[in-house]
């Protein structure tokens, strides 16, 4: 045994006290020119779904800027964060992106707990924050833009055609249990009552529910017209799959406000989502030479069994393509200058068409289409172009009130 | 009076499906005092041979029947080996060694799987009701569930096998002065469990999905439904099950499923308030 003397325990230590620094001197070098910017989307865990395309869209975007250059001459290093669906990890990767790495942005948030988990610590930290899912609407702070659709530019137009297209009356709602979810609910019973129709019931379910059973009953006997899905996340998949073993497939029409946006196409047969209908502001099946061209170089990057971009993908595209644009504008990546140049309107044309930035709600004027779910692509049925954050400029004027940091619950008169 | 009986059919499924995944810990910490918090990886593990052994192409009948409980009985052998054989009779430290164990199986069924979830349709389709209908395969799960604790009883009660396995798990010195080797059936009755456990899981994974966290949502319920049991394994866990699926599917009808499983919990503390030796504590007690 080799005898640990005074003298071999300095020098291992002194050595590896030289390695553990040699790459803190390299990364010091280079930090000096590039860009840092954060992504922290759930790459594992319950809500993974959702944000494995995300990601790819967000890595994409970065290397096809360094590509051409980067940003005001300097390259984009982006650093990837895992929050393992864990809301805690959310505020301490947030923390860490803004405090250690010194991000000039940051992309990221999957569900609307991660998003208000990370909006306080950014804010503090300075740091403008894009957020890029689909969600409830109201956010209203002047360090956040939210790229996703909101209700009034999807179900609005949404709520009519499924009742139209099923001939339906009464709607039974099934919407999992946070935020989003809650609030979603309340939007489509507005625009259903609206519609002369009615919502019979609105069941939520937490997140790690995966037995459905007692519900289809319910459903059976409620006889509604048609079911809207508001499910999110890996567990309430389940739900699919016990409906169409339950006989119910053709027998109620089915529409969600989330079937997709975590490729639930690829995990469920065709024989499970076959008929449903959806309407978000991108489906990868778009015909638009901007979207062809950035499929295939979607493809080219992450291969042909790559996950299918999403409406948060593609708004993930675009988010770090309006940042760029904007610090280009402002010749900076300073916070203030970035989140002044975005506020004089800028806009972005890609795979998901034009998206105009609304400076006082901080949401974007963007494309929505309807689809139907078949054989595991989704077929749009209808596209209404630039359809503007109504619901949020409801309540927020960011122009008049630039220090308003909430989110408001918008009051869903029904 | 469709709806009546389509309800009762919700919760004689919900009871049998209780019973079928407290049927492995039943044996394992009913029979043996062994406290198995890898209980829900072992259906976790049952769920994910089946699932991958039929998306290997072979049929989905022997993928659940045959595979899943070959695979998790094996998986309990090794276990049984290397760390449960050394620590019979020490209760406590069983939980520390299989929650070692349950964290050691999600981290490396993760690695090889992918923390996502993955499924595959219920066969069989539905059955129709008057204007309801319920999955064939979800009554074929009861159905095989109340087949596996008949055939429980009857290896218990009738056969020698049955005879010394109780023996030696109710006096261990006496059945080895006997000529019983106590190891062996230790280890065949863990392995036993195991497997049961395996098929479970694998029964309900097309109902439920298979990820590898899964287990956590299962180990709660099986322990509250075997020590709300009481000593008598078979005629225990089957009326916890009962009352407490009744009382879970009840209160899913009427409310949701939220306060389905408050109720169930509430219904737990209660019983073992009222009733501290579980169920079997005062009733059937001379059951199995």
């Amino acid at each position: 045994m080799t005898a640990f003397n005074r003298r071999t325990l300095l020098k291992t230590a002194a050595a590896g006290a030289a390695l553990g620094l040699a790459p803190a001197y390299i990364r010091g070098a280079s930090a000096a020119d590039a860009i840092q910017i954060a992504g922290i989307h759930d790459a594992s865990g319950g809500i993974d779904i959702y944000g494995r395309p995300m990601i790819n869209c967000l890595t994409l975007a970065v290397e096809e800027l360094n590509a051409r250059g980067g940003v005001l001459g300097r390259e984009i290093a982006l650093k990837n964060y895992d929050p393992q669906s864990n809301m805690q990890l959310y505020t301490q990767y947030a923390t860490e992106a803004a405090t250690k790495q010194k991000a000039a942005v940051a992309f990221g948030g999957v569900i609307s707990a991660s998003r208000e988990a990370m909006r306080p610590a950014l804010r503090r930290y300075r740091v403008p924050y894009f957020y890029s899912l689909l969600y409830e609407g109201g956010v209203c702070d002047r360090n956040v833009f939210c790229m996703g659709s909101t209700p009034a530019q999807t179900l609005q137009k949404f709520t009519p055609f499924a009742m139209k297209r099923f001939n339906a009356k009464t709607i039974y709602v099934l919407a999992a249990d946070y935020n989003y979810g809650q609030i979603t609910a309340k939007w489509i019973k507005k625009f259903a009552t609206e519609n002369g129709g009615d919502v019979a019931q609105a069941d939520f379910f937490p997140l790690d529910v995966n037995d459905f059973g007692p519900t289809i009953r319910k459903i059976q006997a409620a006889k509604p017209d048609m079911i809207m899905s508001v499910l999110v996340g890996a567990a309430h998949n389940s739900f699919y799959r016990q409906w169409v073993a339950s006989g119910m497939k053709d027998k109620i029409p089915m529409a969600s406000t989330t079937f997709g946006i975590g490729n639930e196409q690829a995990l469920t047969s065709p024989e499970e989502h076959d008929g449903i209908i959806v309407s978000y502001a991108y489906f990868d099946g778009i015909q638009t030479p901007e979207n062809l061209d950035f499929i295939t170089r979607y493809k080219a990057r992450f291969g042909a069994k790559a996950d299918a971009v999403t409406e948060g993908a593609a708004m993930t595209y675009h988010a770090v393509n309006l940042w760029a644009e904007a610090a280009k504008k402002a010749g900076s990546v300073e916070r203030d200058k970035v989140i002044a140049a975005l506020e004089t309107g800028l806009s972005f044309t890609g795979p998901a068409g034009k998206t105009t930035i609304d400076a006082a709600t901080h949401h974007d004027t963007l494309d929505v289409y309807i689809a139907e779910v078949k054989g595991g692509a989704y077929h749009v049925l209808e596209s209404f172009p630039q359809q503007t954050p109504a619901d949020t400029a409801a309540v927020c004027d960011l122009t008049k009130n630039p220090n308003e940091t909430k989110q408001f619950v918008i009051d869903v008169k029904v | 009076m469709d709806y009546a009986i389509i309800v009762l059919l919700q919760v004689v499924v919900t009871i049998a499906n209780l019973a079928l995944i407290s049927a492995g810990l039943a044996v394992i910490f009913g029979m043996m005092r062994i406290i198995n918090m890898a209980h829900g990886e072992f259906l976790m593990l049952g769920g994910y041979a089946a699932l991958v052994s039929h998306q290997a192409g072979l049929n989905l009948w022997l993928s659940i029947f045959v595979v899943a409980p070959l695979v998790v009985g094996l998986v309990g052998a090794v276990i049984e080996r290397l760390v449960i054989r050394r620590l019979y009779g020490r209760m406590i430290d069983t939980m520390l060694a299989t929650w070692g164990v349950s964290l050691a199986l999600v981290g490396l069924i993760t690695v090889i799987f992918g923390n996502t979830v993955a499924g595959v349709s219920p066969p069989l389709g539905s059955l129709e009701i008057g204007a309801y209908a319920i999955g064939r395969y979800e009554l074929l799960v009861a159905g095989v569930s109340a087949l596996l604790f008949a055939a429980g009883w009857w290896v218990l009660a009738r056969t020698p096998v049955g005879l010394i396995a109780r023996a030696a798990m109710q006096n261990r010195d006496m059945a080895a002065a006997l000529g019983v080797d106590p190891a062996r059936v230790y280890a065949a009755t863990f392995v036993t469990g195991a497997a049961i456990s395996g098929l479970a899981g694998a029964l309900i994974a097309p109902i439920a999905g298979v990820a590898p966290t899964i287990g956590a949502a299962y180990i709660a319920k099986t322990f509250i439904t075997v020590i709300s049991g009481g000593a008598a394994i078979l005629a225990g866990t089957l009326s916890a099950a009962g009352l407490l699926g009744a009382v879970n599917a009840a209160f899913s009808f009427l409310t949701g499923p939220v306060l389905g499983e408050v109720a169930l919990l509430a219904c737990a503390v209660l019983l073992l308030r009222l009733l501290p030796q579980g169920v079997t504590g005062r009733f059937f007690r001379r059951s199995l």
